[in-house]
């Protein structure tokens, strides 16, 4: 493969593939984007980072033709365009995957890849052979194997992400934009897309990537631009950058450690989850967990530990087996009575079962929702309004009024109304599914630090975490799941990065 | 996850993992039940025939079967048209209105010019239509208001214009030219000329829906918007072409009404919008848009048709007609609902990826 060489294309004087030439945008009042410039060269892969509203996503959507510029301009191949729509876009070359993603519940997986590009045969007609046959072939280049005759509806977050993966890799286009592809991703996946994204480089492609994770950025990209509160900060390669800089150029100062677990001495068992099995999806799954404790539930995607967790707190039935909260059984599959007996549910799917788009920021955060399958709605009482009003304080969720709609709110900041949501409630038991999924650094070591404090109060906590980092650092004891049964578990001196991984992907993966 | 200093899967080529064999029986029963879907609807409609026909035999006879084709097939226009809005999450209760307002428009078109030929008056029927639908169409496209007020607003507007035009006129069979009347009656191989056109609209509707992307695109409108237009997709141009379509489907179903009744005055068509609706619900039409097909509408049509007469034939009350059409509405919601759980529930947890 061809390496793109970051200095010969700086030094000489080809013109980029795309430029973003002092770009802003504004929503009313909010200026989401202040004159923000960068380049992306053809084979270059480019990282956009930023923390939780800094106006990364806005930047895509511009680059989309979702929002047209308010100021400044866009170029490709030395000549400014307009993006008037996303069509616009698509015929410019430029494929882009969204924060969010789009979708067709009722259509088949392979009809949401190739929506209005599907391959025809005679007449004009749709060859749904050849469309099937090429999603198959897209899968297998990701590694992934999702039926593409099953309809999206009820496919997991990380199925969807890959998915929408498929979808821009489909078009061929010559620019990638990337919104956190990766947020739902564990790393066998995650290594799978950055195999096809350099291929795609060595092609002479250019990779727009947005991504909270460092490390990711640094595998895989040659530059990074840095971007806070909706204004440009430093675009630079990332050979001359260290983490700590890149945090400080993001955050403008710096952040604390970034997992302060405290060391609490547990008490009495809280939790018990005995042989718990739902067919073909998990088997004789069975933990417990103590007041203060944190217990990590690791794995790769589709390993079914957020299936568990659901069976757990009632939202799933499970076929077998029992789930105790102090020694009493918990009925199967009724999420009222787990709240009852003190348990919550962080969901994985936050924006889905966690988040009513439309309605306020406040109202969000004081309605503690079920998710959409109990449509169990109740208002808060007012103490509890201000608890929540707190949380969201301290986890610096960023919004002009609280009147707003969430659907105004950046990705991570949704993520964190839904959570601030949920710690308001407190739980004798939390679970949390992917506590830190799309939220940025500084405020990824504030849910570290609440989350050991909450277990300091006697929380029992159960985490669902696909980032190692996190679950070695917080975690007292890590149970691994690998397919549906649990393959490790190890206390906290044992849990060294092998041994997860190890555990996580079965024996023969490693090499 | 960190990844890089991870051994796994770095250099580990991507290889197509056998599909495990419970996923995939899963989905292949999720997509039957679509299909089901539409077999339901045709098992309910044998059913009928099967329990009037022993009740009274000569239900099942030439004339008789003729007689339902005949009655049903107008009203399968109407649902076809109705089926290409609703997918896309739009609904055109106007459709009984320009059915009306066609249908007397041909007639004043025979009375002004007797001559015309048969074809060129149903084009003309089928164009007037097609502009009625892309007023609704552009209003919809315009007005950031749902169709169903749209529509309803318009379903006065047309109504309207019609008694104006007609100012207590009706147009009689003398008034119109033999041939063309005979077409609302006479068959082609034993089958009703009316039926057959209504075969073919619903084998080209269906084709359509199934196999042309813009066909596809209402689908995605209406199954999710917002991600519509964010896959570049021109929403307002395909709900545009939606209306147009069923309103020139209404203007055809005008002309054919015209030539098969004879009698025409500015009420025809009254309140037959809610039974399109129906008969589109009935056949499995999502009514939220995303799903459904122009067969299961058709088929909803034919059963709301054959329920009339059969009750008829049965002696039952006509009262208990509308009672049975309502609960068939509310089984078929109530079906789907159910049918849409349990897909989910099928679906969900299911392993999808290689490791
Ligand atoms: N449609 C909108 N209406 C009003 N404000 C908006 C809208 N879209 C974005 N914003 C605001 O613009 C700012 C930038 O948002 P953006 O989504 O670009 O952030 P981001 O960098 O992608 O953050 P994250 O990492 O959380 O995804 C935020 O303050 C957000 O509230
Ligand atoms: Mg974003």
């Amino acid at each position: 493969m061809k390496h793109f060489n970051l200095e010969a294309a700086l030094d000489s004087d080809v013109a980029p593939l795309l430029k973003v030439r002092d770009v802003a945008k504004s929503f009313g009042a909010v200026a989401a984007v202040r004159g923000v410039s960068f380049g992306l060269y053809g084979g270059e892969a480019h990282a956009l980072v930023g923390e939780n509203g800094a106006g990364k996503s806005t930047i895509v959507k511009m680059l989309a033709g979702v929002h047209q510029p308010d100021a400044g301009a866009i170029t490709i191949d030395g000549a400014d365009v307009t993006l008037g729509g996303p069509a616009e876009a698509q015929a410019a070359g430029i494929a882009v995957i969204y924060q969010e993603p789009t979708l067709f519940p009722d259509l088949s997986v392979a009809e949401n890849i190739f929506m209005g590009r599907q391959p025809r045969s005679r007449f004009g007609r749709i060859d749904h052979a050849a469309m099937k046959a090429a999603t198959k072939r897209l899968f297998d280049r990701l590694g992934v194997r999702i039926d593409p005759d099953r309809p999206a509806r009820g496919l997991s977050i990380a199925d969807q992400q890959l998915v929408e993966i498929a979808k821009a890799l489909s078009t061929d286009a010559r620019i990638l934009v990337m919104d956190e592809p990766t947020a739902a991703l564990s790393g066998v996946e995650v290594e799978r897309l950055f195999a096809v994204a350099r291929t795609l480089c060595g092609q002479g492609a250019a990779v727009l990537f947005i991504s909270h994770r460092f490390d990711e950025v640094f595998s895989l990209c040659q530059r990074v631009t840095v971007m806070r509160d909706g204004v440009w900060v430093a675009t630079e390669p990332v050979a001359d950058l260290t983490v700590d800089t890149l945090v400080r150029y993001m955050v403008g100062r710096d952040v604390s450690a970034l997992y302060p677990k405290e060391d609490v001495e547990p008490g009495d068992v809280v939790l018990e989850v005995d042989g718990l099995s739902r067919h073909g999806v998990f088997e004789r799954v069975g933990f417990s967990v103590r007041h203060g404790e944190i217990v990590a539930l690791a794995g790769l995607v589709g390993a079914g530990r957020s299936e568990v967790v659901r069976a757990v707190f009632g939202i799933d039935r499970y076929d077998d087996g029992e789930v105790r909260v102090n020694g009493k059984r918990l009925p199967n599959g009724s999420p009222r009575a787990a709240m009852a007996a003190g348990i919550a549910l962080v969901p994985e799917d936050r924006r889905q079962q966690g988040l009513v788009m439309e309605l306020s920021i406040e109202r969000n955060a004081t309605l503690t929702r079920l998710g959409t399958l109990t449509r169990l709605g109740m208002l808060t009482g007012h103490g509890e309004r201000n608890a929540a009003g707190d949380w969201a304080e301290r986890l610096r969720v960023k919004y002009e009024r609280l009147s707003d709609a969430v659907s105004t709110l950046s990705g991570g900041n949704q993520q964190k109304v839904v959570l601030a949501k949920w710690l308001a409630t407190a739980p004798t038991v939390l679970i949390v599914d992917e506590p830190t999924r799309g939220i940025d650094v500084g405020t990824k070591a504030e849910v570290h630090r609440l989350l050991s404090g909450l277990a300091a109060q006697g929380v029992a906590v159960v985490m669902v975490s696909s980032e190692l980092p996190e679950v070695l650092g917080m975690a007292d004891r890590v149970l691994v799941m690998h397919e549906g049964r649990i393959t490790a578990e190890l206390d906290r001196d044992d849990a060294t990065e092998e041994a997860v991984m190890f555990a996580a992907t079965g024996e023969e993966a490693v090499a | 996850m960190k990844t890089g200093t991870t051994p796994v899967a770095a250099g580990q080529q991507a290889t197509p993992a056998a599909e495990p064999g419970a996923g995939n029986g899963r989905t292949r029963f999720a997509q039957r039940l679509w299909v089901v879907r539409e077999i339901g609807i045709a098992a309910a409609l044998g059913l009928l025939v099967l329990v009037t026909a022993i009740d009274s035999p000569g239900f099942l006879s030439a004339p008789s079967i003729r007689d339902v084709l005949l009655g049903a097939s107008i009203l399968v226009i109407l649902a076809v048209g109705q089926t290409v809005v609703i997918v896309s999450r739009n609904i055109d209760l106007s459709v009984g209105s320009v059915l009306g307002l066609v249908a007397f428009a041909t007639g004043k078109l025979f009375l002004a010019a007797p001559g015309t030929p048969i074809v060129l008056a149903i084009l003309a029927g089928i164009g007037l239509g097609a502009v009625c639908g892309a007023i609704n169409g552009v209003l919809v496209a315009a007005a950031r208001v749902p169709a169903l007020v749209i529509t309803l607003g318009m379903l006065y507007v047309y109504r309207g214009v019609d008694h104006l035009w007609a100012k207590g006129q009706q147009i009689n069979a003398a008034d119109m030219p033999a041939s063309f009347l005979s077409m609302g009656t006479s068959t082609l191989l034993g089958i009703p000329v009316l039926a057959l056109i209504a075969l073919a609209v619903v084998l080209v509707a269906g084709t359509y829906l199934h196999s042309y992307r813009s066909g596809r695109e209402l689908y995605a409108i209406g199954s999710e918007p917002s991600a519509a237009r964010l896959s570049g997709i021109p929403v307002g141009r395909r709900v545009f072409g939606a209306f147009v379509v069923c309103g020139g489907m209404a203007g055809l179903a005008g002309a054919l009404y015209a030539a098969r009744y004879g009698t025409i005055d500015a009420t025809v068509g009254t309140g037959l919008e809610l039974e399109v609706v129906a008969a589109a619900v009935v056949g499995g039409v999502a009514i939220f848009g995303g799903s459904g097909s122009v067969y299961g509408a058709a088929l909803g049509a034919l059963l709301l048709t054959t329920i009339g007469t059969s009750l008829a034939v049965l002696r039952i009350d006509p009262f208990w007609q509308q009672a049975v059409v309502g609960g068939l509405i509310l089984a078929a919601i109530g079906l789907d609902r159910l049918l849409a759980l349990r897909v989910a529930n099928r679906l969900k947890g299911r392993s999808s990826h290689g490791a």
